[in-house]
């Protein structure tokens, strides 16, 4: 497992039935591109996390592939709509096979 | 030793171009590949999986003008009722960014991202419909190379 | 290849001859920075401490007004700010016991709100009389209270810890003290300042005095204030501290940089901050 690796995601606690509501997702991580190389002139091999899953109660929100372009500490901002109280669960895929997981509750008044 | 110093100088002066540069010795140092990479056009076909790629309206893609620095561009795309967009950097030696497949209980079809360019280039966010369209839009990114390696 | 090195050669001596010129040019515009719509808002600019004597003119400005619209929106928004992730590293670690007497900082300070005000006061004279920045403090109560290592001075959970402990002081003006006992540290500062240094022989007032708004390449020169240190930077996508900092410049003038924690570079930071007396502290800040 890459060193502090953290999640973060930041969701709102309530919303009305249906409603659009934005989402924000960072993830501290590296991000070693495989591009770059160490004091000694030897590659330093590819280390991203390569991959974003957002689920609520089950159904997808959003799938996301990321390559070695996308920054250090990946930023992610998007959407999703809200039928009903639940859970938003968020995992990333690391190429060192960790997979690191955050789960958000929202009430639907 | 007049012109020992003069030697380090110029070391000295392509110690801060280099230091300056997003991704360091990126452009110039790309890895020995195992494969060769597949380029942006490569990119765009694989996604678009033999439909025609136009470009035109229904997607909207906003990135900088200009980059203060290339590791961390704020990159924008909008392609209402879209299933899936690619987003591709033309001119990083990996031209791929990331794909977004949007689900069910998306919101709606728009991301914000950060991404790495290595230089000045165009970006391209490609998106799918679901009558098989394929549509692109392009933006010019200029990368500027910062003063102060800091 | 011989021409190649003299016109090179010539650039660097050039820019020396031209740098001295008055050159500096007020940034056009000072919008506050506006954070997460507004639950903290921190001004961009104070008037000029009156110690400098009009070296900067009527006004001193923070670092963000240099920057890209980007760079800038990305400290407005606490979730997309970069730093925060260190943040919460830095909040973690307070509250984590560490070395032989199995204690965290927090088994003595309580929550970390109660360093509320700590940095606006950084570096400052300690009770046997030396010059101390925050770190000096933190290993203090790692060594001395803890029986834990000291950490190194630029070391990731040093960044942690003093921008999870800036963050408390978010908004509130830098005051350091320049007059009694700090005044001989205060004044070796100034020395230093003005002091050109390495083959470009440049000194910080070269740049960030008279030049600064002035592009230097690409970049855009500020006043070099440190308000917000320790910063987040995108050009090597992670946390700077100041001493850090002040390396970076120095070895851009070629020059052999001082220690970082060393008596000079404390001297230094005293100096640079009383140039900033008045600016808020901005806690995370990002920078490019």
């Amino acid at each position: 497992m890459a060193d502090n690796v953290k999640p973060r995601v930041r969701v709102p606690k309530t919303a009305s039935k249906d409603e659009v509501i934005t989402i924000k997702t960072l993830i501290s991580h590296q991000m070693e591109s495989g591009q770059r190389k160490d004091k000694d002139g030897k590659v330093i091999p590819r280390s991203i996390i390569n991959r974003m899953t957002v689920e609520f109660n089950g159904q997808s929100v959003l799938d996301m592939t990321l390559e070695p372009a996308i920054s250090t500490n990946p930023y992610v901002e998007f959407q999703a709509k809200v039928p009903e109280s639940g859970e938003f669960k968020f995992t990333w895929y690391d190429d060192d096979g960790s997979v690191y997981e955050d789960v958000q509750k929202i009430e639907v008044a | 030793m007049n012109s020992r110093r003069r030697t380090m100088l110029v070391a000295g002066a392509a110690g801060i171009a280099l230091a300056g540069l997003p991704l360091r010795v990126l452009a110039q140092a790309a890895a020995p590949a195992a494969q060769p990479e597949m380029t942006a056009d490569q990119w765009v076909a694989e996604f678009a999986g033999g439909a025609e790629v136009t470009d035109g309206d229904g997607v909207t893609l906003t990135a900088p003008e200009i980059a203060e620095n290339g590791n961390t561009v704020p990159i924008s795309v909008d392609a209402p009722g879209a299933t899936e967009i690619l987003l591709v950097a033309s001119g990083n030696p990996v031209p791929g960014v990331a794909k977004f497949t949007f689900g069910p209980l998306a919101g709606n079809q728009a991301v914000s991202t950060r991404v790495r360019l290595a230089k000045t280039q165009d970006v391209m966010a490609i998106a799918k419909f679901t009558d098989g369209k394929v549509v692109r839009a392009k933006s010019n990114v200029k990368v500027t190379i910062g003063g102060c390696g800091g | 290849m011989t021409k190649a090195i003299r016109s090179l050669g010539a650039l660097g001596i050039s820019l020396a001859l031209t740098l001295p010129a008055l050159a500096e040019t007020a940034p056009t515009e000072t919008p506050d920075i506006v954070i997460d719509g507004g639950a903290v808002t921190l001004p961009t600019f104070a008037d000029a401490p009156a110690h400098l004597e009009g070296a900067l003119g009527d006004k001193i400005y923070s670092g963000w007004v240099f920057r890209d619209a980007e760079t800038r929106a990305m400290q407005e928004d606490d979730f997309a700010n970069p730093s925060m992730a260190f943040v919460d590293q830095g909040i973690e670690a307070w509250n984590t016991v560490d070395g032989t007497e199995g204690k965290s900082c927090a088994s003595c300070h309580n929550e970390i709100e109660s360093m509320k005000g700590v940095r606006a006061v950084m570096p400052k004279v300690n009770a046997a009389g030396e010059l101390w920045s925050m770190e000096n403090y933190i290993n203090d109560c790692r060594t001395n209270r803890m029986g834990a290592e000291a950490w190194k001075w630029s070391s990731q959970p040093m960044e942690n810890m003093t921008l999870a402990i800036s963050l408390q002081s978010r908004g509130m003006p830098v005051d350091v003290a320049i007059d009694g006992p700090a005044k001989p540290f205060w004044e070796k500062g100034k020395e230093i300042y003005y002091t050109r240094y390495g083959q470009l022989e440049l000194s910080c007032a070269n740049c960030h005095q008279q030049n600064y708004g002035q592009m230097i390449r690409a970049d855009h020169l500020s006043q070099g204030q440190t308000n917000g240190f320790p910063v987040f930077r995108i050009n090597g996508a992670g946390t700077v501290s100041l001493h850090e900092r002040f390396s970076g410049c120095i070895r851009d003038t070629r020059a052999e940089p001082f220690e970082q924690g060393s008596q000079e570079f404390r001297d230094l930071e005293l100096y640079v901050a009383s140039r900033g007396n008045g600016l808020p502290v901005e806690g995370a800040s990002v920078r490019h």
